[in-house]
């Protein structure tokens, strides 16, 4: 469970001839010192550490339901590791929630015996991806909004959480370039790859409002300089996400979610394909700008769409059927 | 315009300089549609271990090399050239990598 023991084969060998490459592994938390914040709220910042751990684990499950099925095999591995980033990410943060909870819960029992209505993650990272486009669209929104989180988060009063955002704004850095890549590569290339990736960027404008609405938890904690209000980062992802799709010849305002009749080629999961009302998300969040103000009944609050619950089926399978199983 | 579309894409060659390492080493090869996705997939396929600092990747067919026909006369000659080598002097401890 601990992290000690895994860095502790890997640290430190530099009188050690064994290894000519992959020496030099660091503890990212090494250091750092655990004790939480004064005035800080243990169950706030442990839902706080929830909603950043299940956004970063369910994104690394969809992720990974792309090993053996990406278009290159070059392309496959870097999926496999922007996935296992990801994981790295939700288990730092699990930790942190198990340890700040104090309920006698792991990052095991986090993240494996919770139901859906227990996690807290948005709905963008539950969501399958019809296609390569559609991944690397959705790629790009998250990456594109978590890099902005976990840049200010780099100053929380928490300092393990100010820890985990420094070591994360190095790997989603390159996160959102290998996304962005990919974007401007499709929607600059043939007419075909253009229309799929015009129809993917598309479909993804829907639930990217959700990103930007402050939980009432998370206002709290901003309140007490641990927590970042997601509200903040809305300019610095439109000027990103406009600066790549124009790269891209991509426009960036998008048709309504369902419209297009695309090819669904290298559908990873069932669900693909299924039109994005039919998975459950709410339709009022088309047309007028959504309310600024927390809203209710969002993934923050445990409100997912049918999507999450064949995550977590797979995703939890092994450990309730062998409770308690080890390697 | 379909018969421009090329189906696979070209092979680099791929060298990394090590942490440690004094000069970059061949690694290996990869395909990608450019130089830059080329950097990209040496960086995802070589140096996801903590083995690198600097990749360069080169097109495999800018490679030039030597023929194995060629091999005695390219190589054969230097085989009795022992003064070449800097045996005659004495090296001080402090000096590596010689």
């Amino acid at each position: 469970m601990s992290f000690d023991a895994a860095y502790e084969a890997l640290t430190d060998h530099d009188d050690d001839a064994r290894w000519a490459y992959g020496t030099g592994f660091a503890d990212p938390l090494a250091g750092v010192d655990d004790t939480v914040p004064d005035g800080v709220d243990r169950g706030e910042l442990a839902a706080y550490c929830l909603m950043l751990g299940d956004d970063a684990l369910i994104m690394s499950h969809r992720l990974q339901q792309w090993v053996t099925r990406a278009p290159e095999l070059e392309d496959e591995l870097a999926l496999a590791n922007i996935a296992l980033d990801l994981l790295g990410q939700a288990r730092l943060l699990l930790t942190r929630a198990a340890e700040v909870e104090d309920a006698g819960r792991d990052e095991d029992a986090l993240a494996y015996l919770r139901d859906a209505a227990d996690f807290r993650n948005v709905r963008l990272v539950e969501r399958a991806d019809a296609d390569f486009a559609h991944l690397v669209a959705r790629l790009l929104v998250f990456a594109t909004w978590r890099l902005a989180l976990l840049d200010r988060l780099t100053t929380s009063a928490d300092p393990v959480l100010a820890a985990i955002g420094a070591k994360g704004v190095k790997e989603v850095t390159y996160h959102r370039d290998y996304a962005a890549q990919w974007v401007v590569r499709l929607g600059d290339g043939t007419e075909l790859s253009h229309d799929r990736m015009q129809a993917a960027a598309d479909e993804v404008m829907p639930l990217v409002d959700e990103l930007f609405r402050p939980h009432p938890t998370e206002l709290r904690l901003v309140a007490a300089a641990v927590a970042v209000d997601p509200s903040t980062l809305r300019s610095e992802f439109d000027a990103v996400w406009g600066q790549v799709l124009t790269a891209a010849t991509l426009r960036t305002v998008g048709a309504a979610p369902g419209a297009s009749g695309h090819p669904t080629a290298g559908v990873p999961v069932e669900e693909a394909g299924v039109p994005v009302e039919e998975t459950g998300v709410p339709v009022e969040e088309t047309g007028v700008p959504a309310a600024t103000g927390p809203l209710a009944g969002s993934g923050r609050d445990g409100a997912h769409t049918a999507a999450l619950t064949d995550i977590l089926a797979e995703l939890q399978s092994v450990a309730r059927s062998m409770p308690g199983g080890v390697w | 315009m379909s018969e421009d579309i090329k189906h696979e894409w070209p092979l680099f060659e791929v060298f990394v300089r090590a942490k440690r390492g004094l000069n970059h080493v061949h690694v290996g090869s990869l395909r990608a549609a450019d130089h830059e996705m080329a950097l990209h997939h040496a960086r995802d396929l070589y140096t996801r271990r903590n083995e690198g600092v600097s990749i360069w990747v080169v097109r495999s067919d800018d490679v030039a090399a030597s023929s194995p026909d060629e091999k005695e006369a390219f190589f054969s000659p230097s085989g009795d050239k022992v003064y070449r080598h800097p045996t005659y002097y004495s090296i001080p401890d402090s000096v590596p990598h010689i």
